[in-house]
């Protein structure tokens, strides 16, 4: 990997100096086309044996989707559900896997530097050398992708298969692709090829045919063609998926503060210790701890 | 296939009944979504499940499982009466316009020459009305009233909308619109494509439900054409091949017969099964036949095999009965078999009624099983709890456990369904001591022949005289031996370009004679990798090589009408202009003929036409007719109930007490496999036991509902044969059918479960299933049998 090729790092700040960019790189795009979908699970199965992934053979979910979930050892998932509607059976199915945000929740949540990495072609990617397991990542993905290993205790999630792209192959999934469902290309050809299928879909009577491609978290490296866009819970999907309030403010707002923080603080130790010296602590100091507020703490309760 | 996979892509619209190619075969799927893509083709999905394949369709309709003759006879129906028949073709190209003899008859579900007592017919009558000459007399005005245009117009005229809906339980609506979309093709600038599989064949009336879609198919001028025809899709990667070799018990390779003991010498033989022409100027492409045979005969026994001894005509096994894979299960079972060798199939779990088998297997002496897997057909004796009850101490059978190389560990030939021959090559070593089965067989049949020199035996000569000239006989090469397959001279000793060089004198000899041209002396044909197409319409003769005489589209004479002009010049695969003939495919009739000379497409046929009458072709009758299941849910034949399921069928003694009735049983059981499965192998396939862990049971929600049954409950299923435990799934995607003024409820049973592989301890299916089979084949009836069901505590 070539930190030339990042463009975006966890736990830095805009303190940190901008990564260097190769900017000749293209923005890539996966597409899913749900309309082209026939759930054979062949991306999944792709996927596990390009990354080496093997789930625990599970057992009977009440449905067709197994593993039930995404877990450490299962980064593709396709997701059936089924609904009438207007007494019309559908039964769809969603590929499930990470959808590589312009605005990455993940990234922005993960306070160890260089943990979660954006990069130049616009995937998202972890590094679990780096990674300590806290789960920030997981609580803040607005599309529920990531997920801590049971054992080693790091996150992990669908690469885009980095290990391809790097020397100018399409991901499993889309290699293994039969249907035609799966696309990969620059972002450019990609939504130009949407645009095409999207306006072939609404002559075939999808009226509501459209592309999912939440702005919310900027756009995704992973865009998808629906039969009905105002309906994208009906695959499962989040309708208006954002990088939440919390994490924002935890990424743009306390942890420059607390940068800022540190810095004072060491600054006012180094003043303290060049201008007092050493703080000394009297033997007979009382405990930091007082015990006689524990009768409070448990009226309160009360 | 009569066409080819890629050429789905050129079709208008895609019918997937009788199949689930989405799950089953979804590589071949993506042919249909370029279809709907690029060439605004329709996606019309029939199956009693709504599918995956049914997911993407423009037009879903559900049938009661076992119906399907009876959607399409209403479907024939409904194009005569709407006059949505493509007429040309019909006139030209069928035997529509055929003279039936006078004693044919159709009464009360029955047709004439029935035996009560034996269960069988006499098809005497089944046949045209001769003239002096022995030629079929014909009546292109249609006014005879024996027609077979006017005695299929009568036959189907029952099978109108209510009564097709009455006993398949589709609804009108829904009923009407798949018709709609099919007639829409009857138009020479619009085609169709029926695209099935094991959901037709797996019926005891299989081969009626694929005749049946033939016949509209022909009404609507679809065969022959780009994007139409009638196409199977294959199942295992080599089920074309294996078929084309003769695997069934009555078949030589490249569908030759296996003398009977009516064939009691080569002349009567060949005279039984060489057609005489039943109508001037005929081709009748089978008069070929003594060609084929006999070049297979010195394939078969080489220098033995001499005009004199009949070319080892006698050395022939001959068939007394019909020992299919259920009679020999029946046998066993009844302790008249001593040993088995298993090969490419797991039949513990693939055959019916698996207590039966269980009992077939503990009686033999010895078991060869020759698998890459150590399959549940291996360890069958081993306890496994209420997945496998067996006591293995009270079994004698001695198992031998042969390790087989995957078709990826040898080089060979894998024929596809669109009956292209591709050649690969090894990609890995076999593991440990695994071995072709060629090395395998070689090993054992060349211990036999020492065994027969030093010991002697009874008939000793085929044994003797078996030509095995191979470079390592203990491992013929797969080179060698698709050499033999295609054939050369024996003089000269030069490959043959193709069948039309065999000669029935001795003087050339061929394994499988439509695989001539396979490899000539221009080398391995299959080997070619050129995907060059010029015409852009999926045709690539550079690319392996597709039997016949690497020929893409059959039956494609009937693409053009009788002056040799495509009936739709998009669609053009040959046509005949400046006295004479080009195109892209190679044509399926003598080339050199002009085209008025050569219209008769279906040139296999000594009359050259396609039928909507089969002759004496089938055992249940020459149309179709509607029969139920052999358990069927409403206990009835609505349209005659004195004759309720298959008259024809083969019931082996004690059978028909493993039948049970709607009374008992209420429920409709249908099996199938899932994208996620390939057979019983990927219960030994981790990434595949992952996607799919275990098995169950789907059924519909009203059904669940009445039962007290929740998605994920343990449920018990049973029939008169046996019973299992597993997990429901309750889907919307099964529906209650109205049937004869009752509901039918439908149960989905996947094909999978193991009592010892990689996936959870389960049962398999196959406790439920009957052995009753299609009258003509004898694949039993796995689509549609009867069960109940209820809320079981677990296991």
């Amino acid at each position: 990997m070539s930190a030339q090729d990042i463009i975006l790092s966890s736990g830095t700040s805009e303190l940190t100096p901008a990564a260097q960019v190769r900017r000749k790189v293209a923005k890539m795009t996966k597409l899913f086309d749900a309309t082209k979908c026939n759930g054979c699970k062949a991306c999944q199965v792709a996927c596990s044996e390009w990354n080496d992934l093997r789930a625990p053979i599970g057992e009977f979910s009440g449905s067709y989707q197994n593993p039930a979930d995404l877990s450490s050892e299962c980064w593709t998932l396709m997701k059936f559900h089924e609904f009438k509607k207007n007494d019309k059976m559908h039964w769809q199915f969603t590929h499930t896997a990470c959808m590589h945000c312009d605005d990455p929740a993940c990234l922005t949540a993960c306070s160890t530097k260089g943990a979660i990495v954006q990069r130049s072609n616009g995937t998202v990617d972890f590094d679990s050398d780096k990674c300590t397991g806290c789960g920030y990542c997981v609580s803040a993905c607005p599309f529920n992708i990531p997920r801590l290993d049971p054992i080693d205790q790091k996150a992990y999630k669908c690469t885009m298969c980095a290990d391809r792209t790097q020397i100018g192959l399409e991901p499993a999934c889309v290699k293994t692709c039969i249907t035609g469902a799966l696309r990969f290309g620059t972002r450019e050809d990609m939504l130009f090829y949407a645009d095409l299928r999207v306006k072939q879909l609404k002559e075939k009577g999808y009226a509501n045919a459209g592309l999912y491609n939440p702005e919310g978290v900027g756009g995704t490296g992973m865009v998808m063609i629906l039969h009905d866009i105002n309906q994208p819970e009906s695959y499962g999907l989040p309708a208006d998926p954002k990088t939440s309030l919390p994490v924002k403010l935890w990424q743009d707002v306390v942890k420059p503060l607390g940068a800022v923080g540190i810095i004072a603080t060491a600054a006012v130790a180094i003043a303290h210790r060049i201008t007092v010296g050493r703080n000394i602590v009297e033997e007979d100091e009382p405990a930091a701890y007082d015990h006689s507020h524990d009768d409070n703490q448990k009226s309160d309760k009360e | 296939m009569t066409n080819h996979w890629i050429d789905i892509k050129n079709t208008n619209v895609a019918i997937i009944m009788g199949g689930n190619a989405a799950e089953a075969h979804p590589v071949g799927f993506g042919w249909v979504s370029e279809a709907m893509q690029h060439n605004d083709a329709k996606l019309v999905v029939v199956d009693p499940r709504f599918t995956r394949s049914a997911s993407l369709a423009d037009v879903y309709a559900p049938l009661r499982s076992g119906t399907d003759i009876a959607f399409l006879l209403g479907v024939i129906r409904y194009l005569i009466e709407t006059d949505q028949v493509n007429h040309d073709y019909v006139k030209a190209y069928t035997n529509a316009s055929f003279i039936v003899r006078e004693d044919f008859e159709f009464n009360d579900g029955l047709f004439s020459g029935f035996d009560e007592e034996t269960g069988t017919y006499n098809k005497e009558s089944w046949f045209y009305e001769l003239d002096g000459e022995g030629f079929a007399k014909v009546d292109p005005s249609y006014q005879h009233p024996r027609c077979v245009w006017n005695l299929l117009k009568k036959h189907v005229d029952r099978y109108d909308f209510d009564t097709v809906s009455n006993i398949t339980g589709t609804k009108v609506e829904d009923y009407q619109a798949v018709c709609e979309v099919i007639g829409s093709t009857h138009t020479h600038d619009r085609v169709a494509t029926f695209m099935y599989a094991l959901g037709w064949t797996h019926h005891t009336k299989g081969a009626q439900n694929i005749r049946s879609m033939a016949m509209i198919q022909l009404l609507l001028g679809n065969i022959g054409v780009l994007g139409g025809g009638v196409n199977a899709l294959r199942g295992h990667s080599n089920v074309q091949g294996a078929t084309d070799m003769g695997l069934l018990c009555q078949g030589l390779p490249g569908y030759l017969k296996l003398p009977n003991d009516n064939d009691v010498n080569l002349e009567t033989y060949l005279r039984n099964y060489t057609p005489v022409p039943l109508r001037p100027g005929q081709t009748n492409y089978w008069q070929h036949y003594p060609k084929f045979f006999v070049s297979q005969m010195k394939s078969f026994w080489g220098k033995y095999a001499t005009k004199e001894n009949d070319f080892g005509y006698d050395w022939l096994p001959k068939w007394d009965l019909q020992y299919d894979y259920t009679k020999h299960l029946d046998m066993m079972y009844h302790g008249q078999v001593n040993g088995l060798f298993v090969q490419g199939v797991n039949c513990i779990n693939s055959q019916p009624n698996r207590n039966k088998v269980l009992k077939a297997l503990s009686n033999l002496k010895y078991l060869v099983v020759l698998d890459p897997l150590a399959t549940e057909t291996a360890t069958f004796w081993q306890h496994a709890d209420q997945f496998n009850e067996v006591n293995p101490a009270s079994i004698q059978t001695e198992v031998f456990r042969l390790p087989t190389t995957l078709f990826a560990e040898e080089e060979g030939c894998i024929v596809n369904s669109g009956r292209w021959m591709q050649w690969h090559w090894k990609g890995a070593n076999p593991p440990g001591e695994s071995k072709p089965d060629a090395e395998i067989l070689s090993g054992i049949m060349l211990t036999l022949k020492q065994m027969y020199k030093d010991e002697g035996g009874k008939l000793p000569e085929p044994i003797e005289a078996i030509k095995w000239d191979y470079h390592t006989p203990s491992f013929p090469h797969g080179e060698e031996v698709a050499k033999e397959l295609n054939g050369k001279d024996i003089a000269t000793g030069r490959q043959l370009d193709n069948f039309t060089q065999l000669k029935d004198d001795g003087s050339t000899e061929c394994g499988c004679w439509i695989y001539s041209g396979c490899w000539t002396e221009a080398g391995n044909m299959m080997a070619r990798r050129d995907n060059h197409d010029p015409s852009g319409k999926g045709i690539t003769p550079g690319w392996a090589f597709a039997w016949p005489m690497n020929r893409r589209v059959l039956y494609n004479r009937a693409s053009c009408d009788v002056n040799g002009k495509p009936w739709d010049p998009k669609r053009m695969i040959l046509e005949y202009t400046d006295g004479h003939w080009h195109g892209i495919d190679v044509g399926d009739f003598n080339m050199k003929l002009p085209p008025q000379e050569s219209a008769h497409p279906f040139m296999m046929q000594p009359e050259g036409v396609g039928r909507f009458f089969a002759l004496k072709m089938l055992a249940e009758g020459p149309f179709p007719e509607h029969y139920e299941p052999m358990e069927s849910p409403i206990g009835t034949n609505p349209l005659h109930p004195n004759v309720v399921s298959n008259p024809a069928v083969r019931m082996l003694p004690g059978v028909k007490e493993t039948l049970g009735s709607n009374k008992e049983f209420p429920y409709v059981c249908t099996t199938y496999s899932m994208t996620e499965h390939f057979n019983y192998w990927s219960t030994h396939c981790r990434l595949a036991a992952i996607s799919m862990p275990e098995t169950f049971v789907e059924i519909d929600e009203v059904l669940a509902r009445d039962k007290g049954i929740n998605n994920g409950d343990w449920v018990r299923i049973s029939s008169k044969r046996g019973a299992m435990e597993t997990k429901a799934l309750v889907t919307q995607r099964l529906q209650p059918l109205k049937v004869n003024g009752q509901w039918v409820h439908t149960i989905g049973l996947p094909r999978h479960g193991s009592h010892n592989a990689l996936i959870r301890k389960s049962f398999t299916c196959n406790v439920l299933t009957t052995e009753v089979g299609d009258a003509n084949t004898q694949t039993p009836e796995y689509k549609a049998f009867l069960v109940n069901i209820e809320k079981a505590k677990g296991i």
